[in-house]
């Protein structure tokens, strides 16, 4: 199972380091401009660190990759995803993931991010991806959907999410400091949320059978 | 003595305001700076700041100073990792990073207690220009 999940964080960071410029596009609009450059720097060392290592469970690695991520990517998203990773190694199973054990897992990693930044949805900020992918999945149990059609659905309100933040003045973060000068641009950390988001679902996928 | 640990994004604003806030400063009170990424450039690093943390003389109490975003957020979450009885001794304040650093090294070395200094340092008053 450590395997799998490696094989996914693996992924995950290829992505992030693919969309570096385009994160930092984002970010040089409402922020600082750093978001693509550090987490592109962060998620090189939890490359690293995680085919370097082997890891019994799926809690010590994700806990690797969430002390990495801490130390290294170096602006708030270090923290923030770093706390959310963490919280997510005291949940995540070593079998196979169901609808229930995502919900575990989503619901974590908001909770870590909100422990850290203080934020609600609709500050335009990581979590108006993240939210809306984790009540998705709460949906889709409700509804009583297969593993398969919570995931697209998941993934789907994420991107909806993320480009929500487009109209959305920032009220957290540096991009809060423009005020309305920040209506009109999608958030970096919204859309680096959504690809992580977009990477699990798709490689959850590869793997339904 | 009360110490103080200034936390910014910037090796340059940590250090320099560690240095404007000794020139005030009496008697041997401690001021740690840290300040940047671990390669040198904007930003924080958690690591350096629990060093910080872990090293400075915290007897007396600890006050910390951080700037912006993830200075903050990087100083809380290194608290969060500390043991109760060590984490009781620390205080981030609410208060602006140059006029905090200053007033609270002049209070501090007039052996002032931590409570006396954060009402200082936290008060609007020493923000006012006019």
């Amino acid at each position: 199972m450590t395997e799998k999940s490696k094989e996914i964080l693996d992924k995950l960071a290829d992505v992030i380091i693919e969309n570096k410029k385009h994160l930092t596009k984002l970010d040089s609009a409402i922020g600082d401009g750093d978001h693509g450059i550090n987490m592109a720097r962060g998620f090189k060392e939890v490359k690293e660190k995680i085919n370097g290592n082997n890891y019994e469970t799926n809690q010590e690695l994700l806990k690797s990759v969430a002390m990495t991520l801490i130390s290294t990517v170096g602006g708030a998203s270090g923290p923030l995803y770093g706390t959310a990773f963490l919280y997510i190694s005291k949940v995540i199973p070593d079998a196979d993931f169901t609808i229930d054990s995502l919900i575990e897992i989503g619901q974590s990693a908001v909770d870590g991010i909100q422990k850290r930044g203080k934020a609600e949805q609709g500050e335009k900020t990581m979590l108006d991806a993240i939210i809306p992918a984790v009540d998705a999945l709460k949906e889709s149990k409700e509804n009583g959907d297969d593993l398969e059609e919570a995931l697209q659905k998941c993934k789907v309100k994420a991107e909806e999410g993320m480009k929500a933040t487009i109209p959305m003045q920032a009220t957290k973060g540096r991009a809060s400091y423009l005020g309305e000068r920040s209506i009109g641009h999608q958030d970096p950390g919204a859309t680096s949320s959504y690809l992580m988001i977009k990477t699990i679902v798709d490689e959850l996928y590869k793997y339904k059978d | 003595m009360v110490n103080i640990l200034l936390v910014s994004h910037s090796v340059e604003i940590a250090e320099g305001t560690k240095e404007l806030a000794e020139q005030m400063k009496q008697g041997e009170v401690e001021i740690a700076a840290v300040g940047g990424t671990e390669a040198g450039e904007l930003g924080t690093n958690p690591d350096a700041i629990k060093s910080a943390v872990n090293e400075i003389d915290k007897s007396d109490g600890l006050i910390i100073l951080a700037d912006l975003g993830s200075a903050v957020m990087s100083v809380n979450m290194v608290l969060d990792w500390l043991d109760d009885e060590v984490r009781a001794k620390i205080q981030l304040a609410d208060a602006p990073f140059v006029e905090g650093a200053v007033i609270a090294a002049v209070e501090s070395g007039m052996g002032n207690s931590m409570e006396e200094i954060l009402s200082s340092i936290e008060s609007a008053e020493i923000i006012k220009k006019n």
